[in-house]
């Protein structure tokens, strides 16, 4: 019972972050259309910038954190303006295999700079974990965790309650309509993709610091994202939200109880199976953002 | 003339090995000649249906692992339950692994061509995720990360004669460009009849298609299992010429070379697999002198959104219509056919 209790706070701690880079990949393809295969880059990235702000610069960790996830949101609409706006009228297959070409480029990149040696990042949090009755979690999970919900809390208070949310709803309707009302759409398609790429940013920021930061760390992040989307459904923010708790309640008690050997390969599995059954996702209302 | 032209090729192609004595050139011949195997085979897939598989490499590895295993046998242990298989020949290797790859594109052509578009690209990315993980982990069965070694190489036993064994470069560049022509031969017989014209004119326009009676589900599913059961034939040619095998042969990169050849040479032309194969098969080598395989990945990420967004139907279509534009008989029936792909 106690290693059940154990394997659910775990879940909770890491189901946060997973929501954040299921709602940045789930926004890009709601409003864009675009499969973003760089999302796992964007969240090595920002595991990256922790490493060189906070234990190579000997920057405050806390501010390492909002720089890394600064420079996310500008390298993701970096990557807007050069890769995606050309090809914003060609096919979905076109953006695919531009974004998996981008991809490669950002995964070896990492790897020229950085080298194939895994890095841990420095945080300010002391070791203990703390003891909660049977259970117990280490401080630097539980800011992770708030960290999180915040940044979730945030950009749902963007899409719902500010003007440039609204914009991006609108687009997500119907991009001609939204034009014609005066929504610039160049200025959404930039910020649904930095405010995506923010989030995966922040997401490897976070859980960087929790294990360890390696050039590979995207790829299997990128995957799980894709797993958390479409048990939401394509597009749909709440369904990423609750996608990401599932895929790391799924993945806990599968290598709690199954084999830690298949941990990795469970998100696959429940994209396959949410495919099979329910191939709109198993939260969709009508399809639209929030 | 093209008659001429194709003679000419076969020529060259049967006369390489005796006048290429670098042993070097020879081994990435081979392996581009399987890699060519794999791409053509994709090319049904992504150039014919217009479906962007991106798990191909899956179909592939299947082949190689099933190959591999029935020919060096394996003892496992299924719910308590010894399961001992001894030693096959490899071509029996061959034959079950390339029936293995076909099932397995059965079940995720059945699966997937339900969902289109971007949940059948990452079905097909997430089988492949899922194949290189039980490799990993089912260490009983497939060594996991120590690989599976030893693997013999192909031989033809002819009763009475004697037997042939593939050990040398000559004998397995022979083994591969036969195997190759062989699968250009079965594509091109599918793409020009019937079933390849059906496939077109799905991806030209489906609804169309549709009302025309076109069985959508049954082209695409047999499509699917015609191209993983040549990938498999090509994955199993691999492990019997490499002789090594490890659970990285399914990782996404040699998906990525596979869609970069087909999409560089041409999708959805006969000739594009093997124009795109040819120059990323000997581009590695050529880069490989002056850079760091890093720096041919990013070489290769850059080439691939540069195809797409500058030539995006890719080399043999722009050639062919290149030769039509400057001939006087400028309306050839393959031109047509290239304008339609």
């Amino acid at each position: 019972m106690n290693e059940l209790l154990q394997h659910v706070l775990n879940a909770i701690v890491l189901g946060g972050t997973y929501a954040l880079l299921g709602i940045g990949l789930t926004l890009i393809f709601g409003i864009m259309r675009v499969v973003n295969f760089t999302h796992g880059e964007l969240y090595a990235f920002g595991g990256y910038g922790m490493y060189l702000l906070g234990s190579m610069l000997g920057l405050n960790f806390f501010l390492a954190l909002a720089f890394a996830i600064a420079a996310g949101f500008l390298l993701g609409v970096l990557i807007e303006f050069v890769l995606l706006r050309p090809v914003r009228a060609a096919d979905i297959d076109t953006t695919m295999l531009v974004m998996i070409g981008a991809w490669i480029i950002m995964q070896n990149t990492e790897l020229l700079a950085w080298g194939g040696v895994a890095k841990s990042v420095a945080t300010p949090f002391p070791e203990t974990p703390l003891a909660m009755g049977p259970v117990s979690v280490s401080p630097l999970r539980v800011f992770v965790l708030a960290a999180a919900t915040l940044l979730i809390l945030a950009t749902y208070l963007l899409i719902h309650r500010s003007r440039l949310g609204m914009a991006m709803r609108a687009t997500f309707q119907d991009r001609e309509v939204a034009a014609l009302m005066g929504v610039n759409i160049n200025g959404i398609h930039a910020a649904t993709f930095g405010i995506g790429s923010a989030l995966a940013a922040a997401a490897g920021a976070l859980l960087g610091p929790v294990f360890l930061v390696t050039p590979s760390m995207g790829d299997l992040a990128a995957l799980k994202a894709f797993a958390i989307v479409i048990l939401g459904g394509l597009g749909n923010v709440t369904g990423a939200t609750l996608g990401g708790f599932i895929l790391a309640f799924a993945e806990e008690i599968g290598a709690g109880y199954v084999s830690s050997g298949y941990r990795d390969a469970i998100g696959f599995l429940i994209i396959i199976l949410v495919l099979l059954i329910r191939p709109t996702g198993l939260f969709v209302r009508a399809e639209r953002v929030g | 003339m093209r008659r001429w032209l194709a003679g000419g090729w076969l020529l060259l192609l049967l006369s390489v090995p005796l006048w290429m004595h670098d042993q070097y050139l020879l081994h990435v011949l081979i392996v581009t000649g399987i890699f060519i195997i794999a791409a053509m085979s994709l090319n049904l897939l992504l150039g014919y249906t217009g479906q962007l598989s991106l798990g191909h490499v899956a179909f592939f590895g299947i082949g190689a692992y099933t190959s591999a295993l029935v020919s060096l046998g394996f003892e496992i242990d299924i719910f308590g339950y010894p399961v001992v298989h001894e030693p096959w020949p490899e071509l029996a290797g061959f034959a079950i692994g390339t029936a293995l790859a076909g099932l397995c594109g059965y079940a995720i052509g059945r699966l997937s061509f339900k969902v289109r578009g971007a949940y059948f690209v990452i079905v097909t990315i997430s089988f492949a995720e899922v194949m290189r993980l039980v490799a990993l982990n089912w260490v009983e069965l497939t060594q996991g990360p120590a690989a599976l070694t030893n693997i013999s190489p192909f031989k033809f036993a002819f009763p009475g004669i004697g037997s042939f064994t593939f050990w040398s470069k000559t004998s397995n560049y022979y083994l591969v460009l036969g195997s190759a022509l062989l699968a250009y031969a079965i594509i091109k017989r599918i793409v020009e009849s019937r079933i390849g014209r059906a496939m077109i004119a799905l991806k030209e326009n489906e609804p169309l298609a549709l009302s025309l009676g076109i069985d959508v589900t049954r082209y695409l599913v047999l499509a699917a299992v015609v191209s993983a059961a040549l990938a498999g034939a090509a994955g199993s040619l691999y492990a019997h010429y490499i002789r090594i095998i490890d659970p990285s042969i399914f990782l996404f990169i040699y998906t990525v070379t596979m869609v970069i050849m087909v999409i560089t040479g041409g999708k959805g032309t006969l000739a594009g697999p093997v124009v795109g194969g040819v120059i990323f098969g000997f581009l590695p080598v050529i880069v490989r002198s002056f850079a760091a395989p890093e720096l041919q990945w990013i070489l290769y990420g850059a080439l691939m959104i540069a195809i797409v967004v500058l030539l995006p139907e890719g080399i043999v279509p722009a050639v062919e219509r290149w030769i039509a534009n400057r001939g006087p008989n400028s309306a050839r029936p393959s031109d047509v056919l290239a304008d339609h792909s």
